[in-house]
């Protein structure tokens, strides 16, 4: 059992087809969860990870329906507890690739303490959010991601919770790993999820997605062809961040300490803004960043190192072994003070 | 009672032997009466005395000195003939201060050992513990009792006025000094207490030499005081021969998971969030990684129980532990093992409830909550230690029904259990039964939810086995494939399936010992940690000539197949238990037989003495 996790046997050559379960996937038609069944399903190859040393655990909505379609181990589990039990299960089990799927309401309004918990510890999983901001398997109320106001059946004049961000969320968990991909982005979102799936450590990627029945094209700023060519800001390591269109790009430079759009023909070189994924407190400006005030990042945010929960105690576990050999339950009982009671005494 | 003064060789007062003594030493929360409780016991397991205990302690880590709600006790009995309880009235108390006077002296008998520390009777703490006068004044305080006077502070900072300790440091030693005198008085070798403060202290050779000295001096001042007339002695019990050690509770459990966890060759999962009185269980685990066993302090209770549901999956023992408030937390992840069909052991430490209730006393009132506290229909086994000792089998047999059965298992401790201690004899862990784990690995013919025809659980599939790539879940499935289905039959049978796997956990169960004639007039039916003042209440009955027997359930769901029967072998069905009656409830309801319950819920443990008066009360109503 390797705790490095699960690269250390051959996989053999897989296709998306080898990854399809036998059952029927119950999504509604035109929902953006089919777009990333595929995606992963298309990336999972590439992983080169046999598939039965992969498990999907997820919670309860409709994101958490995943592992059914998966041709792998899989886990539905109860609303929110997915990164809880997948941390016992890469306790028990760290020779497993472990993917935890959930949503907005699973993953950060029930299980938002779990969430919390996960990142900080670093687990080694990859978590997929599926962010569409409202609720869709209890058929409709406002979510946690949900904006100011957002009128829905439990909130007919308007909800009165600001929403949580999920990647500000998850940096400020302490997240070692945190990305945006976009449900309609088909190409972007493989090359993301692969990065997330190779990740040591928690890695957290939001995927914005769509619920075309109860809050259709809440990310149209990443549908709509003008606005998204307005508004994307692709984000890559050591690259300037700019955005726009070819003609007419922007950048997004530092006034102090204040993100601020600019022209790029309007700034020297040397004033751009340079991407660095192992600057946390850089990631943690670009979460905030969103549209019209600002462009929409998407890509890693942040790919850092730390410390990886199971590793750490399973070393403690391996150090106690090498240094006093294996428990012995019979040497326990009768270890420390006994005393003898004879025969006839 | 046996009191027959005995000439004492070598020393110059009498020395009276006695066949048991209940002594409970009690102080504040800060004055070391756990430890003087626990290195009492100790010395008296060397002795050779049976022993029970019992600590009691407020909930509060240092509540204020010197008030009434901050007193902290340490009980124990220890005699030559077999001991079930930490005993119901005091021979001895030891007060240390006006507060533990006031709480305790009630429990003393009538010429009872009162010792008291007279340098805390000051204005203060006289104040504090509401006396508006020195009890100690009082002459009908030394007519009650023998009342010994004692300035315990004073006679310490004298016997260490030499060592370079400040005087906080000095008077903090002064319970040695109790416990030294005590000692004294019941001739206990001090040699496991010194022996233990040398290891304690060997980093701090002066609060070790403080400590020795103190000992020795309250050893001493009993032997040389003039107000000691006489010393007892409590012969060594006759207990079978073999090899003891002291055991508590919670230990016992963790251990009993240790051994699971050796014989079973699987890793363990312990996830737990702190909670008193259970977190005992997690340090102790969490001491003994060479085992595999891995512990997880989760974030909360239902991660806790989660984390341990998802080491399951991966073909490891999942267990989690909590007490009575965490364990309703857990009822949804509960379910879904339930559900999911997955090995999980889960600890309920009672506690005094419902809500925060009282968080360090005793209750056995989650009984309803471990058989029904879940939605739906949702069958788990539970089982009940009836000492602490008995802690160790329930733990490892948890772990065997689960993993034989693919089912949750409920084991009701409570906090007389976790925190008593009893003289253990240690278990040969070869003889233990096998915990036979065979992971499925064989592709053909498989289904998640295939049954085994005996037991009915489904095949245990560690992920990583090629193959056998499967999804479970918590929405209903066909039986065989595992399949989502909301087939109205399908549900209708697997409800049932999955009550029926509970049900044959029945065969399992051995025979129901039953202390007693197998007919008579009263059968006294317990369960938990009331086993040990149930028993002493029947043989005393018994011993009056009375046609009395009782039984103690280890297994609460399913039953003993042989419990129906016995029910109907007598006249009359007792049921004392610490709740409102959830036993006696089921045991009506099962087999409609007119059992009463006898119930106290005080965060105490039952005496002997109230269960003996219900019997008799019993056996009068009939008559």
């Amino acid at each position: 059992m390797s705790p490095s996790g699960a690269d250390a046997k051959e996989a053999p050559k897989y296709t998306k087809k080898d990854f399809e379960s036998d059952q029927d996937v119950r999504w509604c038609p035109g929902c953006g969860d089919y777009a990333i069944l595929s995606a992963v399903q298309k990336a999972m190859p590439d992983l080169g990870i046999p598939k039965e040393d992969i498990v999907f655990i997820s919670g309860i909505g409709c994101s958490s329906r995943f592992p059914y379609y998966m041709n792998t181990y899989g886990f539905h589990t109860i609303h929110g507890r997915a990164p809880a039990l997948a941390t016992g299960l890469r306790l028990a089990r760290p020779d497993l690739k472990v993917f935890v799927v959930t949503g907005d309401g699973d993953g950060l309004s029930i299980g938002g303490n779990h969430m919390l918990h996960v990142l900080r510890r670093n687990v080694n999983v990859t978590i997929l959010l599926f962010n569409n901001r409202i609720y869709g398997l209890t058929k409709g109320q406002y979510s946690p991601t949900s904006e100011l106001g957002k009128v829905t059946k439990s909130t007919p004049m308007g909800s009165a919770d600001r929403p949580v961000n999920p990647l500000a969320f998850a940096l400020g968990c302490g997240a070692t790993f945190v990305a945006r991909a976009v449900d309609r982005n088909i190409q972007h979102m493989e090359e993301t999820l692969k990065r997330a799936a190779r990740h040591h450590g928690a890695a957290f990627l939001e995927i914005l997605q769509n619920c075309n029945v109860y809050n259709d094209l809440a990310w149209n700023v990443m549908y709509d062809k003008e606005q998204k060519v307005q508004y994307e800001l692709r984000l890559q390591h050591g690259k300037p961040l700019l955005f726009g269109p070819a003609d007419d790009r922007s950048a997004v430079i530092m006034d102090g300490v204040v993100p601020k759009v600019v022209k790029a023909k309007d700034v020297p070189e040397s004033a751009l803004w340079t991407h660095d994924e192992r600057n946390v407190n850089a990631a943690k400006l670009l979460a905030d960043l969103f549209a019209p005030d600002f462009p929409v990042p998407i890509g890693v945010l942040e790919d850092i190192e730390a410390p990886i929960y199971e590793n750490v105690l399973l070393d403690q576990e391996q150090r106690a072994l090498s240094e006093r050999g294996p428990g012995d339950i019979a040497k326990l009982l009768t270890s420390g003070d006994t005393w003898r009671i004879s025969e006839g005494a | 009672m046996s009191e027959t003064a005995t000439p004492a060789t070598g020393v110059s007062k009498s020395l009276k032997e006695l066949d048991r003594a209940v002594i409970r030493f009690a102080g504040d929360s800060g004055d070391g009466m756990q430890l003087t409780g626990e290195q009492f016991t100790t010395e008296s397991a060397w002795a050779g005395n049976d022993i029970a205990t019992l600590p009691n302690f407020p909930a509060e880590i240092r509540a204020p000195a010197g008030t009434l709600f901050g007193v902290s006790s340490f009980q124990l009995q220890f005699g030559s003939q077999r001991v079930y309880t930490p005993g119901d009235r005091l021979d001895c108390l030891v007060a240390m201060n006006p507060a533990a006077l006031k709480v305790h002296v009630g429990d003393l008998k009538t010429g009872g050992l009162l010792i008291v520390n007279t340098q805390a009777f000051d204005k203060r703490n006289l104040d504090k513990a509401g006396y508006a006068a020195n009890p100690l004044d009082d002459p009908t305080l030394a007519e009650r009792y023998r009342l010994h006077k004692v300035d315990m502070t004073a006679l310490t900072h004298e016997a260490i006025k030499d060592l370079a300790l400040n005087a906080k440091e000095k008077d903090r030693t002064k319970n040695f000094f109790a416990l030294g005198l005590v000692s004294w008085i019941y001739t206990r070798p001090l040699e496991p207490t010194l022996e233990w403060i040398r290891k304690k202290f060997g980093k701090t050779p002066s609060i070790a030499e403080a400590n020795t000295r103190v000992l020795k001096a309250g050893h001493a001042f009993g032997e040389t005081a003039e107000i000691f007339g006489e010393h007892y002695a409590v012969e060594p019990a006759e207990m079978a021969p073999g090899l003891y050690r002291a055991m508590t509770g919670n230990r016992a459990l963790a251990w009993g998971l240790l051994a699971a966890a050796q014989r079973s060759k699987v890793p363990l999962v312990y996830g737990a969030y702190p909670i008193t009185p259970a977190s005992d269980i997690l340090h102790e685990l969490a001491l003994h990684k060479r085992f595999r066993v891995r512990t997880i302090q989760a974030e909360d209770e239902i991660a806790a129980v989660t984390s341990a549901i998802g080491a399951s999956f991966g073909g490891a023992i999942g267990v989690t532990g909590s007490s009575g408030p965490g364990v309703a937390l857990k009822g949804e992840g509960i379910g879904l093992a339930v559900m999911a069909e997955l090995p999980l052991v889960i600890f309920d430490i009672q506690r005094g409830g419902p809500s925060t209730g009282l968080p360090t006393k005793t209750e056995q009132a989650d009984l309803m909550q471990a058989l029904y506290g879940r939605n739906s229909e949702s069958p788990v086994v539970v089982l009940a230690p009836a000492t602490p000792g008995d802690c160790f089998y329930i733990a490892y047999e948890a772990v065997r029904i689960a993993a034989k059965y693919m089912v949750p298992v409920i084991v009701l401790s409570d906090g007389f259990l976790a925190n008593g201690s009893e003289p253990w004899l240690i278990p040969d862990p070869a003889t233990l039964p096998p915990i036979e784990i065979g992971f499925r690995t064989e592709k053909d013919g498989f289904f998640p939810y295939l049954r085994d025809p005996a037991t009915l659980a489904r095949p245990w599939v560690r992920p990583g086995t090629p193959g056998l790539e499967h999804r479970i879940g918590g929405i209903e499935k066909q039986d065989v494939t595992g399949n989502i289905s909301y087939d109205p039959e399908n549900h209708d049978h697997m409800v049932r399936t999955r009550a029926e796997k509970v049900r044959r956990v029945a065969q399992e169960i051995p025979p129901t010992s039953i202390n007693g004639p197998a007919t008579g007039d009263v059968l006294v039916v317990g369960w938990g940690g009331t086993y040990g003042a149930i028993t002493a209440a029947v043989e005393r009955t018994r011993a009056e000539g009375k046609s009395v027997a009782s039984i103690h359930l280890r297994h609460m769901n399913p039953l003993p197949p042989d419990l129906g029967h016995i029910l109907r072998e007598y006249r009359r069905v007792l049921v004392p238990e610490i709740n409102s009656g959830q036993l006696v409830r089921v045991l009506r309801a099962e087999y409609l037989v007119d059992a009463v319950g006898f119930n106290r819920v005080r965060g105490l443990p039952l005496a002997s003495e109230e269960i003996h008066e219900a019997i008799n009360q019993l056996l009068g109503s009939q008559a």
